[in-house]
């Protein structure tokens, strides 16, 4: 056991998905009477029998309110939450763990930052620069914001393959652009977004950088001094813990000078009628009671996946997706979507001109849970002027047996659709 | 083998034979291949109906319904640009359309379950089946009492 009270699978010393597999039960499931084949990771990844055992043994004999009770059970579960932030700070080595807050997910982080550090930064006939490659959670916040302080939003195009375009990019930060909010890798194309670079240049131009990073982080290392990000944002649920619990990593230098999102308890120092004072982030910006039992099955999370070893899942995930790409290319009339060089977990394609939902609606019954639709990214959807994707989104559970039955069965769809 | 889409009876007759055409295939595949033929055998709505006022809402496909009250009976047509949703409607289609009011009002369409399409009931399905019924059987219950 650790400090954070995880009981440790035990993890094979060498990667082997058929072992990493069998420590996740739904995935042993069935559905329709065939074995699930579940490639719906970008949108929520299963859990492992450690993260579930956590939430169980929590709520079984240490459930108490943290950051309150003089009582044991109280200093325990405050202990363990806290240690909980320490792993995750050490998660995307993040330099000092109150600059790691909890929240709800990568929609609130986001949210958080625009409620709260926008304002600061954005003003009338400013500039929020995003990509056309955004999810919605990063497009409408700032969308909101720009819409209260009189400021716009501005879309970095996306190249053909699903790339940024690097020379419009640079074009559109010369423009009154006060943020740039960028996604680490697309959900929808899985095109891993050179962050480093871009970080770089709107840095030199006095711009603060926001990264959603709710599809990066299950699939590789996150170090956020590295990127040199302002703000990061991700998902626990995606990332083989519990839903409802995320991180929003910020600079120190930011989470100082921003104020308070909520208010309540917690997150205040002293309160009169007069004047309240707040507290010291990160506690200025958790009001209320948290979410503690997720807190700790998130941090399992993290031990799993550490344990695993995130860069030999990284090269795993790799070669399974160059598989399954080159697999399905095979097939005629199969037009993928998001051909970037370097690319992620994700693979989005059209089958002929058969509508992706006929297509997913035949994958579910043999079996094969994918995604269909627009993936939350509609200004992306009508750039590449198709009406959404079949996309097969893989995790480090995922087989090459699952590559081969997710071509078997866009075959199948083509039989009885095309 | 495909049966005649615009057979007479009663909506509980037309279903009837709806459940009997899809009895004849055992597995899952056959009753979704013989729901895309159905789909493929509708025709489709002329293109000036496709507008937002037709438009199904709560569908991941784009689905378009026109229904029209003659000589006191509600007449549908409809379309969309998936092919198994284009089945779903069109057995709809065959069931209410040229019905009177109150009988869709009342229609239990538990047929759907027999053939095996209840799942697509669902309103996670985002198929808009749900979306589709209510709409079809708004229609009728605001013309009944003309009928
Ligand atoms: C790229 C991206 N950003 C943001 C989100 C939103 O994450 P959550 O729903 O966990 O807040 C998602 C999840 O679908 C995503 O894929």
């Amino acid at each position: 056991m650790n400090a954070t009270g995880a009981i440790q699978d035990p993890v094979p010393g060498k990667f082997d998905p058929a072992e990493v597999r069998s420590l996740f039960p739904a995935l042993e499931r069935e559905v329709y009477g065939k074995p699930l084949v579940y490639l719906d990771n970008a949108a929520s990844s299963q859990k492992p029998q450690a993260v579930i055992d956590r939430l169980v043994r929590y709520y079984s004999s240490e459930h108490s309110n943290v950051h309150r009770g003089v009582h044991f059970l109280s200093r325990e579960a405050t202990d363990a939450y806290e240690a909980a932030r320490k792993r995750a700070a050490a998660f995307v080595n993040a330099p000092s763990e109150p600059e790691v807050l909890y929240t709800r997910g990568t929609t609130e982080g986001i949210n958080l930052v625009a409620s709260s550090f926008g304002p600061l930064h954005v003003g009338k006939d400013d500039v929020v620069l995003v990509s056309h490659m955004e999810h919605h959670s990063n497009i409408v916040p700032w969308q909101m914001l720009c819409e209260a302080q009189g400021a716009r939003v501005q879309a970095i195009p996306v190249s053909d393959t699903g790339e940024i375009v690097y020379e419009e990019f640079e074009r559109l930060l010369a423009e009154r652009v006060r943020l740039l909010a960028i996604g680490h890798v697309s959900n929808a194309l899985g095109t891993v977004n050179p962050l480093k670079r871009m970080i770089r240049h709107a840095h030199d131009l006095g711009v603060p950088v926001v990264v959603d990073g709710a599809q990066a982080a299950p699939h590789m290392k996150v170090d956020v001094q590295e990127l040199d990000c302002d703000f990061y944002a991700f998902s626990s649920h995606k990332m083989f813990g519990p839903t409802g619990i995320g991180i929003l990593y910020g600079k120190a230098e930011h989470l100082e000078t921003m104020p308070p999102w909520q208010g309540g308890g917690d997150m205040i120092e002293t309160v009169t009628f007069e004047k309240t004072t707040y507290n010291e982030p990160p506690h200025k910006f958790e009001a209320g009671t948290p979410n503690i039992a997720d807190v700790l099955g998130f941090a399992s999370a993290i031990d799993f996946l550490e344990g695993v070893g995130q860069n030999r899942v990284a090269a795993y995930e790799r070669d399974l997706l160059a598989y399954a790409t080159e697999r399905l290319s095979e097939i005629e009339g199969v037009r993928l979507i998001g051909t970037a060089t370097d690319k992620a977990s994700v693979l989005s394609f059209l089958i002929g001109d058969i509508h992706p939902y006929d297509a997913g609606t035949i994958l579910d019954r043999l079996g094969i849970a994918v995604r269909t639709g627009h993936h939350c990214t509609q200004p992306l959807m009508r750039r590449f002027g198709i009406p959404g994707t079949v996309r097969a989104s893989f995790a480090l559970y995922n087989t090459f047996d699952e590559a081969d039955a997710l071509v078997a069965g866009v075959r199948r769809v083509k039989e009885m659709l095309g | 083998m495909l049966a005649n889409m615009t057979a007479n009876g009663t909506i509980q007759e037309r279903a009837h034979d709806i459940v009997e055409e899809f009895g004849l295939f055992d597995d899952w595949m056959g009753k979704y291949e013989y729901l895309i033929e159905i789909g493929q055998a509708l025709s489709p709505l002329d293109s000036r109906y496709k507008t937002k006022a037709y438009r199904i809402h709560g569908c991941q496909a784009q689905v378009w319904i026109r229904p029209e009250m003659k000589n006191g009976l509600v007449f549908y047509e409809g379309d969309s640009d998936a092919l198994i949703t284009k089945g779903l409607v069109a057995l709809l289609v065959r069931v209410l359309s040229g019905q009177p009011p109150q009988e869709i009002v009342e229609a239990d369409l538990e047929f759907l379950d027999r053939i095996g399409m209840k799942d697509h009931l669902s309103s996670t399905r985002r198929n808009g089946l749900a979306s589709m019924v209510k709409q079809l059987k708004l229609f009728a219950l605001a013309h009944t009492g003309s009928a």
